[in-house]
């Protein structure tokens, strides 16, 4: 049966609460209306009060109760109504769930799940992308599926992690991706990249929504003979290094698309990293895309003009590729 | 009149009682006009798809943000939430530049930046709220604290809905005016709900008025379907804060007359509810008011009602003309130019 990418994130949460009494969910509007975009609809019915827990406004309590109660054995999963709000439980993820294994060896077995991403016209505050500050922070793993199997196999992973996960969902993803899901469990390794499209001329390194865009983009070049390897990070942090290198030796040439705004985004990490580690390697400048340093507009030209789309992936892929 | 109308013994009479025929007649205005405004909005305009973004209305609730915006003097800085359109009409933005403004156009006052009621005008002392629920309630606070600092008798007004002060902003925010005894009136407008999460799962205490004294700071309860009612105790607060006593908590007993958004079919609401609170409706019971105060015809009302859809016609009809930015425009303005 064909699985969108939201019920696929859906149907992990709700196997793992079938696995393990100790999960439970904590978040605004989760239970009885069953999540701001149902991804938890129908849990509160199956699991009853006691394990989907509908909280006040506060995202620093939430997070902070989360990581109290991860102490006591529990493996709290924690949804941020809108990922633009995470920031109002920064200090909690930064500082308190980030450093606890670090400083005095207790481990954070907490996932914060965030909907994330532009492209639903939702504005400066509800489409934000707030992935880098927390790739930032050494203790925490990020994590951000691109597909409907990831999603599910990934936040599988998530919970069953000892340390603090974020996990980002891509609003746009919820409902426009869909595909085939095993009928038996799996899941998917954490820190683990995947090439989601084999190529020769040049690899786009990308994750979140904007792997579609490449595999588009990758689609339409091959009809003009220029062959994209895509790969798909799915895992930010810990970055999978070596299957980021080994496709860029391959193809020698690498685009870093990322829907996140350019300055302090992943590509100049990534940048970095192959340029350190592969520079013998490239036939090309490194190319990074990426939205521009502003906030994300609301009005549709402007977000539209903001968001890497296929016209400009394309454009530089041709660049690069006559490079 | 609607079916809501309030009946003869209703408290609004009782409160009305103070106040002229011009005074309950701008009441009147403000609400109707905020009313048909977010009705287009939220019934036409986001259903024709002419909105694209989210959309968040005050129906029901119109009595707060006009009998607390009136009782705003011109220099007095206003933090609205996201259901307060009334302050923004009091403070002089035409209704045209609200519908840009949620069509995302240039003519609209974030010229297409930002949408809905996240808008702002320092000239005309409004501050554009963020999404983060009580971010507003320290800045407010600031800003109370530059008007002592500076020697104004200026007082600055913050709105807030129940769900916020829940948040750690909020509850920082007031200790901080307090302690520094700022000129800070806080206005919640509590309509039960926070999106779908009912008032007894948001907070523990009966009401949010409750936690004022924690702070040291004076609180009341209003109806707040109720204008003359709310606008009293406004001036009540403002009364208090600039003579130099501190912040001044108001809490404005009202409902949710509609989804928490324009897409949220609100299910979760027991349907008693919007009988009982349609029957208060507070822009019924300020016409019945009027009616039996003597102090405008049925006629009257039914000219100003006429007047305000003639003049909304004609904002959309701007609106809807007012031209998309260009996307050449998306660079500019994150810094100083
Ligand atoms: C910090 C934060 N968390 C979550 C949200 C999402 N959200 C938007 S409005 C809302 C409910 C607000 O309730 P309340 O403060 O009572 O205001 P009302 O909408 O009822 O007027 C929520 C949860 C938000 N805007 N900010
Ligand atoms: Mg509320």
């Amino acid at each position: 049966m064909t699985t969108t990418y939201l019920e696929a994130i859906r149907q992990g949460l709700w196997e793992e609460m079938e696995r393990d009494p100790d999960v439970f969910l904590l978040g605004e509007d989760i239970g009885v209306y069953g999540g701001a975009f149902k991804v938890t609809a129908g849990m509160l019915d199956r699991f009853g009060e006691r394990r989907v827990v509908d909280t006040p406004i506060s995202e620093s309590a939430i997070v902070g109760a989360a990581i109290g109660a991860s102490f006591m054995g529990l493996r709290p999963v924690v949804e941020i109504q809108f990922s633009d709000f995470i920031s109002c439980a920064y200090d909690q993820i930064v500082n308190f769930a980030a450093k606890c294994r670090y400083r005095w060896g207790a481990g954070v077995p907490i996932v914060i799940r965030a909907p994330s991403g532009g492209g639903i016209h939702g504005g400066p505050f509800h489409s934000q992308n707030p992935e880098a500050a927390f790739v930032h922070t050494p203790g925490l793993k990020v994590i951000a599926p691109a597909t409907a199997y990831d999603a599910k196999g990934l936040i599988k992973s998530a919970i069953r992690d000892n340390d603090p996960v974020l996990f980002f969902e891509h609003k746009a993803l919820y409902r426009r991706i869909k595909e085939d899901l095993p009928e038996e469990e799996y899941t998917v390794p954490i820190g683990k990249a995947k090439v989601v499209r084999e190529g020769r001329h040049l690899s786009i390194v990308t994750y979140g929504a904007m792997v579609h865009v490449a595999l588009e983009a990758a689609q339409l070049l091959d009809g003009e003979g220029i062959s994209i390897e895509v790969v798909d990070l799915r895992t930010l942090l810990p970055l999978d290094e070596e299957t980021v290198l080994d496709s860029v030796k391959k193809t020698s040439k690498a685009i870093l698309l990322h829907e996140d705004t350019i300055t302090g985004g992943l590509g100049g990490e990534l940048s970095a990293r192959i340029s350190e580690r592969a520079f013998e390697y490239l036939d090309g400048p490194i190319v990074r895309i990426a939205a521009p340093d502003t906030p994300v507009p609301y009005s549709p030209p402007l977000e539209e003009a903001f968001l890497p789309n296929l016209t400009k992936v394309v454009e530089k892929a041709r660049w690069l590729h006559k490079y | 009149m609607g079916a809501g109308l309030a009946v003869a013994g209703d408290p609004a009479l009782e409160s009305a009682r103070e106040y002229s025929a011009e005074q309950a007649r701008r009441f009147f205005y403000y609400m109707s006009m905020m009313r048909e405004v977010e009705d287009r909005i939220e019934r036409k305009l986001y259903r024709q798809g002419k909105i694209v973004g989210g959309v968040y209305v005050g129906r029901g609730q119109e009595a707060i943000p006009v009998g607390a915006g009136l009782a705003a003097a011109p220099d007095d800085m206003l933090f609205p939430s996201h259901r307060d359109m009334a302050l923004y009409l009091i403070r002089g933005v035409h209704p045209r530049q609200i519908f840009a403004q949620y069509m995302g156009r240039i003519g609209g006052l974030t010229r297409g930046r930002d949408g809905n009621m996240h808008m702002g005008d320092l000239r005309l002392r409004i501050v554009a709220i963020i999404s983060a629920m009580a971010a507003s309630v320290p800045v407010a606070a600031g800003a109370a604290l530059a008007m002592r600092y500076k020697g104004t008798r200026d007082v600055a007004f913050c709105f807030f809905g129940d769900g916020a002060t829940s948040r750690g902003d909020w509850h920082e925010g007031l200790n901080l005016a307090s302690v520094q005894r700022v000129p800070l009136v806080l206005i919640c407008n509590n309509n039960q709900y926070a999106y779908s999460t009912p008032i007894e799962k948001q907070m523990a205490c009966a009401n949010v008025a409750d936690r004022g004294p924690a702070y040291g700071i004076p609180a009341e309860i209003v109806d707040g379907n109720d204008v003359f009612a709310v606008h009293s105790a406004a001036l009540r607060a403002v009364e208090h804060a600039r003579s130099g006593l501190g912040p001044y908590l108001i809490e404005c007993k009202t409902f949710r007359m509609t989804g928490h958004s324009a897409h949220d079919p609100a299910d979760y609401v027991p349907k008693h509810l919007w009988k009982t609170w349609g029957e208060r409706d507070p822009i019924d019971r300020a016409k019945y008011a009027i009616l039996a105060n003597q102090w405008a015809e049925p006629e009257e009302i039914a000219a100003i009602e006429s007047g305000i859809r003639r003049e909304v016609d004609s904002a959309i009809e701007w609106a809807e003309n007012s031209p998309y930015p260009d996307a050449s425009e998306l660079l500019e303005d994150v810094y100083e130019r």
